[in-house]
Protein backbone atom coordinates (compact mmCIF):
# COMPACT_ATOMS: atom_id res chain seq x y z
CA UNK A 1 0.00 0.00 0.00
CA UNK A 2 1.55 3.20 -1.10
CA UNK A 3 1.86 6.01 1.70
CA UNK A 4 -0.42 9.46 0.70
CA UNK A 5 2.46 11.26 0.37
CA UNK A 6 3.93 9.44 -2.35
CA UNK A 7 0.41 9.91 -4.51
CA UNK A 8 0.93 13.75 -4.87
CA UNK A 9 1.57 14.61 -8.88
CA UNK A 10 2.19 18.08 -10.06
CA UNK A 11 -1.48 18.79 -10.36
CA UNK A 12 -1.97 18.46 -6.51
CA UNK A 13 -4.09 20.63 -4.97
CA UNK A 14 -3.44 20.97 -1.24
CA UNK A 15 -5.19 22.97 1.52
CA UNK A 16 -3.29 25.23 2.74
CA UNK A 17 -3.77 27.39 5.72
CA UNK A 18 -2.69 30.69 6.68
CA UNK A 19 -2.59 31.08 10.57
CA UNK A 20 -2.27 34.70 12.04
CA UNK A 21 -1.73 35.15 15.42
CA UNK A 22 -0.10 38.26 16.09
CA UNK A 23 -1.72 42.17 15.65
CA UNK A 24 -1.62 44.07 12.75
CA UNK A 25 1.57 46.78 13.51
CA UNK A 26 3.94 46.60 16.04
CA UNK A 27 5.80 43.66 14.51
CA UNK A 28 5.46 42.70 10.74
CA UNK A 29 4.24 39.33 10.49
CA UNK A 30 1.15 40.55 9.73
CA UNK A 31 1.90 42.46 6.57
CA UNK A 32 4.21 39.83 5.25
CA UNK A 33 1.35 36.96 6.46
CA UNK A 34 -0.97 38.84 3.65
CA UNK A 35 2.40 39.38 1.00
CA UNK A 36 2.87 35.30 1.07
CA UNK A 37 -1.19 34.82 0.77
CA UNK A 38 -1.54 36.85 -2.22
CA UNK A 39 1.39 35.80 -3.94
CA UNK A 40 -0.08 31.80 -2.75
CA UNK A 41 -3.25 32.72 -4.87
CA UNK A 42 -1.88 31.92 -8.37
CA UNK A 43 -0.93 28.74 -7.38
CA UNK A 44 -4.62 27.82 -7.24
CA UNK A 45 -4.06 25.41 -3.66
CA UNK A 46 -7.35 25.24 -1.59
CA UNK A 47 -6.40 28.56 0.88
CA UNK A 48 -8.26 29.77 3.55
CA UNK A 49 -7.17 31.84 6.51
CA UNK A 50 -7.28 31.78 10.33
CA UNK A 51 -7.60 35.00 12.58
CA UNK A 52 -6.88 34.38 16.55
CA UNK A 53 -5.13 35.17 19.31
CA UNK A 54 -4.08 39.15 18.42
CA UNK A 55 -4.26 38.03 14.97
CA UNK A 56 -8.26 38.81 14.99
CA UNK A 57 -7.24 42.81 15.45
CA UNK A 58 -6.05 42.31 11.73
CA UNK A 59 -9.09 42.85 10.14
CA UNK A 60 -11.00 45.36 13.12
CA UNK A 61 -12.95 48.17 11.08
CA UNK A 62 -11.58 51.53 11.49
CA UNK A 63 -7.85 51.20 11.65
CA UNK A 64 -5.92 54.61 11.47
CA UNK A 65 -2.07 54.52 11.60
CA UNK A 66 -0.95 57.86 11.16
CA UNK A 67 -0.23 58.34 14.45
CA UNK A 68 2.54 55.61 14.01
CA UNK A 69 4.29 56.48 9.72
CA UNK A 70 3.01 53.28 8.70
CA UNK A 71 0.87 52.56 5.85
CA UNK A 72 -2.84 50.75 6.63
CA UNK A 73 -3.24 47.67 4.61
CA UNK A 74 -6.16 46.49 6.32
CA UNK A 75 -8.05 47.81 2.96
CA UNK A 76 -6.23 44.60 1.65
CA UNK A 77 -8.10 42.26 3.37
CA UNK A 78 -11.24 43.49 1.76
CA UNK A 79 -9.20 42.47 -1.96
CA UNK A 80 -8.24 38.96 -0.61
CA UNK A 81 -12.26 37.82 -2.66
CA UNK A 82 -10.77 39.34 -5.74
CA UNK A 83 -7.94 36.37 -4.99
CA UNK A 84 -10.70 33.89 -4.86
CA UNK A 85 -9.47 33.95 -0.84
CA UNK A 86 -12.66 33.56 0.91
CA UNK A 87 -12.20 31.38 3.34
CA UNK A 88 -11.92 33.21 6.60
CA UNK A 89 -12.12 31.60 10.18
CA UNK A 90 -12.15 33.51 13.03
CA UNK A 91 -11.83 32.41 16.45
CA UNK A 92 -14.47 32.93 19.07
CA UNK A 93 -12.49 32.61 22.03
CA UNK A 94 -10.09 35.21 20.70
CA UNK A 95 -13.03 37.55 19.88
CA UNK A 96 -14.85 37.27 23.14
CA UNK A 97 -11.31 37.66 24.94
CA UNK A 98 -10.97 40.90 23.55
CA UNK A 99 -14.64 42.10 23.58
CA UNK A 100 -14.84 42.40 19.64
CA UNK A 101 -17.62 40.85 17.81
CA UNK A 102 -18.55 39.67 13.99
CA UNK A 103 -19.71 43.03 13.47
CA UNK A 104 -16.40 45.03 14.30
CA UNK A 105 -14.30 42.87 11.34
CA UNK A 106 -13.84 44.35 8.04
CA UNK A 107 -14.95 41.34 5.74
CA UNK A 108 -17.54 38.63 6.06
CA UNK A 109 -15.84 35.46 8.37
CA UNK A 110 -16.43 32.71 9.31
CA UNK A 111 -16.56 32.84 13.30
CA UNK A 112 -15.86 29.28 14.89
CA UNK A 113 -15.01 28.02 18.46
CA UNK A 114 -11.33 26.92 19.26
CA UNK A 115 -12.32 23.34 19.28
CA UNK A 116 -14.12 23.93 15.66
CA UNK A 117 -10.95 25.63 14.88
CA UNK A 118 -8.40 22.71 15.72
CA UNK A 119 -10.44 20.05 13.93
CA UNK A 120 -10.66 22.19 10.76
CA UNK A 121 -6.46 22.29 11.79
CA UNK A 122 -6.40 18.66 11.40
CA UNK A 123 -7.53 18.69 7.91
CA UNK A 124 -4.60 20.96 5.99
CA UNK A 125 -2.19 19.83 4.67
CA UNK A 126 0.12 22.83 4.88
CA UNK A 127 -0.07 25.25 7.94
CA UNK A 128 1.72 28.14 8.11
CA UNK A 129 2.15 30.09 10.89
CA UNK A 130 2.25 34.09 11.29
CA UNK B 1 10.03 11.69 3.43
CA UNK B 2 10.26 14.86 1.82
CA UNK B 3 10.82 18.04 3.86
CA UNK B 4 10.90 21.57 3.42
CA UNK B 5 11.59 24.17 6.46
CA UNK B 6 10.52 27.59 6.70
CA UNK B 7 12.52 29.79 9.12
CA UNK B 8 11.01 33.30 10.15
CA UNK B 9 13.40 34.56 12.69
CA UNK B 10 16.69 36.44 12.95
CA UNK B 11 19.86 34.35 13.84
CA UNK B 12 21.02 34.90 17.63
CA UNK B 13 18.37 36.95 18.32
CA UNK B 14 16.21 33.78 18.58
CA UNK B 15 17.00 30.41 18.64
CA UNK B 16 14.48 29.60 15.85
CA UNK B 17 17.16 29.32 13.01
CA UNK B 18 18.85 27.02 15.23
CA UNK B 19 16.46 24.56 16.19
CA UNK B 20 15.91 24.73 12.60
CA UNK B 21 19.30 23.69 11.44
CA UNK B 22 19.47 20.77 14.15
CA UNK B 23 16.33 19.72 12.62
CA UNK B 24 17.65 20.06 9.02
CA UNK B 25 20.63 18.32 9.89
CA UNK B 26 17.95 15.25 11.75
CA UNK B 27 16.32 15.06 8.63
CA UNK B 28 19.66 15.01 6.23
CA UNK B 29 20.99 12.23 8.74
CA UNK B 30 18.25 10.19 8.72
CA UNK B 31 18.31 9.52 5.46
CA UNK B 32 15.36 12.23 4.52
CA UNK B 33 15.43 14.80 1.49
CA UNK B 34 15.59 18.13 2.34
CA UNK B 35 13.88 19.63 -0.63
CA UNK B 36 14.48 23.54 0.67
CA UNK B 37 14.84 26.01 3.05
CA UNK B 38 12.98 29.14 2.85
CA UNK B 39 13.94 32.07 5.04
CA UNK B 40 10.93 34.85 5.59
CA UNK B 41 10.54 37.43 7.67
CA UNK B 42 13.78 38.67 9.80
CA UNK B 43 14.63 35.12 9.11
CA UNK B 44 16.50 36.25 5.97
CA UNK B 45 19.07 37.49 8.06
CA UNK B 46 20.95 34.26 8.80
CA UNK B 47 22.17 34.33 4.97
CA UNK B 48 24.44 37.37 5.25
CA UNK B 49 28.38 36.68 5.49
CA UNK B 50 29.08 39.97 7.36
CA UNK B 51 27.97 38.60 10.57
CA UNK B 52 30.75 38.33 12.87
CA UNK B 53 29.78 36.93 16.03
CA UNK B 54 32.39 36.03 19.20
CA UNK B 55 34.94 33.56 18.19
CA UNK B 56 33.36 30.89 20.77
CA UNK B 57 30.40 31.33 19.73
CA UNK B 58 28.38 29.12 16.44
CA UNK B 59 28.37 30.92 13.34
CA UNK B 60 24.88 30.26 12.18
CA UNK B 61 24.96 31.78 8.86
CA UNK B 62 28.07 28.90 7.63
CA UNK B 63 26.37 26.72 9.46
CA UNK B 64 24.12 26.78 6.52
CA UNK B 65 26.28 28.05 4.42
CA UNK B 66 28.42 24.49 5.01
CA UNK B 67 25.38 22.27 4.55
CA UNK B 68 24.70 23.63 1.53
CA UNK B 69 28.18 22.72 -0.25
CA UNK B 70 27.75 19.24 1.68
CA UNK B 71 24.48 18.07 0.54
CA UNK B 72 23.81 20.76 -2.13
CA UNK B 73 20.54 22.01 0.12
CA UNK B 74 18.49 24.89 -1.32
CA UNK B 75 18.92 28.02 0.56
CA UNK B 76 16.12 30.42 -0.28
CA UNK B 77 16.12 34.03 0.63
CA UNK B 78 12.84 35.78 0.07
CA UNK B 79 13.53 38.91 -2.19
CA UNK B 80 10.58 41.02 -0.58
CA UNK B 81 11.39 40.30 3.06
CA UNK B 82 15.37 40.72 2.01
CA UNK B 83 15.02 43.85 0.21
CA UNK B 84 13.53 45.34 3.43
CA UNK B 85 16.32 44.16 5.42
CA UNK B 86 19.16 45.17 3.31
CA UNK B 87 20.34 41.44 2.06
CA UNK B 88 21.82 41.49 -1.07
CA UNK B 89 23.20 39.59 -3.90
CA UNK B 90 25.68 40.34 -6.54
CA UNK B 91 22.62 40.83 -8.91
CA UNK B 92 20.18 42.70 -6.67
CA UNK B 93 23.05 45.13 -5.41
CA UNK B 94 23.53 46.15 -9.02
CA UNK B 95 19.31 45.94 -9.84
CA UNK B 96 18.81 48.42 -6.73
CA UNK B 97 22.29 50.83 -7.33
CA UNK B 98 23.71 49.39 -3.95
CA UNK B 99 27.51 49.50 -3.76
CA UNK B 100 27.87 45.89 -2.36
CA UNK B 101 26.65 42.65 -1.61
CA UNK B 102 26.34 40.46 1.58
CA UNK B 103 24.53 37.45 0.65
CA UNK B 104 26.39 34.24 2.07
CA UNK B 105 27.56 31.56 -0.04
CA UNK B 106 24.95 28.91 -0.86
CA UNK B 107 22.04 31.28 -0.68
CA UNK B 108 20.03 32.53 -2.97
CA UNK B 109 17.62 35.42 -3.22
CA UNK B 110 13.79 34.26 -4.97
CA UNK B 111 10.53 34.77 -4.70
CA UNK B 112 7.82 34.03 -1.81
CA UNK B 113 6.60 31.36 -4.70
CA UNK B 114 9.32 28.77 -4.12
CA UNK B 115 7.97 28.53 -0.46
CA UNK B 116 4.12 27.62 -1.56
CA UNK B 117 6.14 25.13 -4.19
CA UNK B 118 7.43 23.17 -1.27
CA UNK B 119 4.61 23.42 0.48
CA UNK B 120 2.68 21.53 -2.58
CA UNK B 121 5.82 19.50 -3.25
CA UNK B 122 7.09 18.49 0.67
CA UNK B 123 5.61 15.63 2.64
CA UNK B 124 5.86 18.15 5.63
CA UNK B 125 6.63 21.91 5.67
CA UNK B 126 7.94 22.60 9.01
CA UNK B 127 8.01 25.76 10.52
CA UNK B 128 10.06 27.53 12.61
CA UNK B 129 9.43 30.58 14.03
CA UNK B 130 6.98 32.40 17.15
Amino acid sequence: MSEPWEEEGPGTIKKFMYVNRKAPYGTIYALESLEVVLIAAAFEQDVSMAFLDDGVYQLKKGQDTKGIGQKNFSPTYRALEGYDVEKLYVEAESLADRGLSEDDLLVPVEVMSREALAELMNEQDVILSF
Amino acid sequence: MKYGILVNEGPYQHQASDTAYQFAKAVLDKGHELYRVFFYHDGVNNGTRFAVPPQDDRKIAELWSQMAEAHGTDLVICIAAAQRRGLLDEGEAKRQGKDGNNIAPGFRISGLGQLIEAGIQCDRLVVFGD
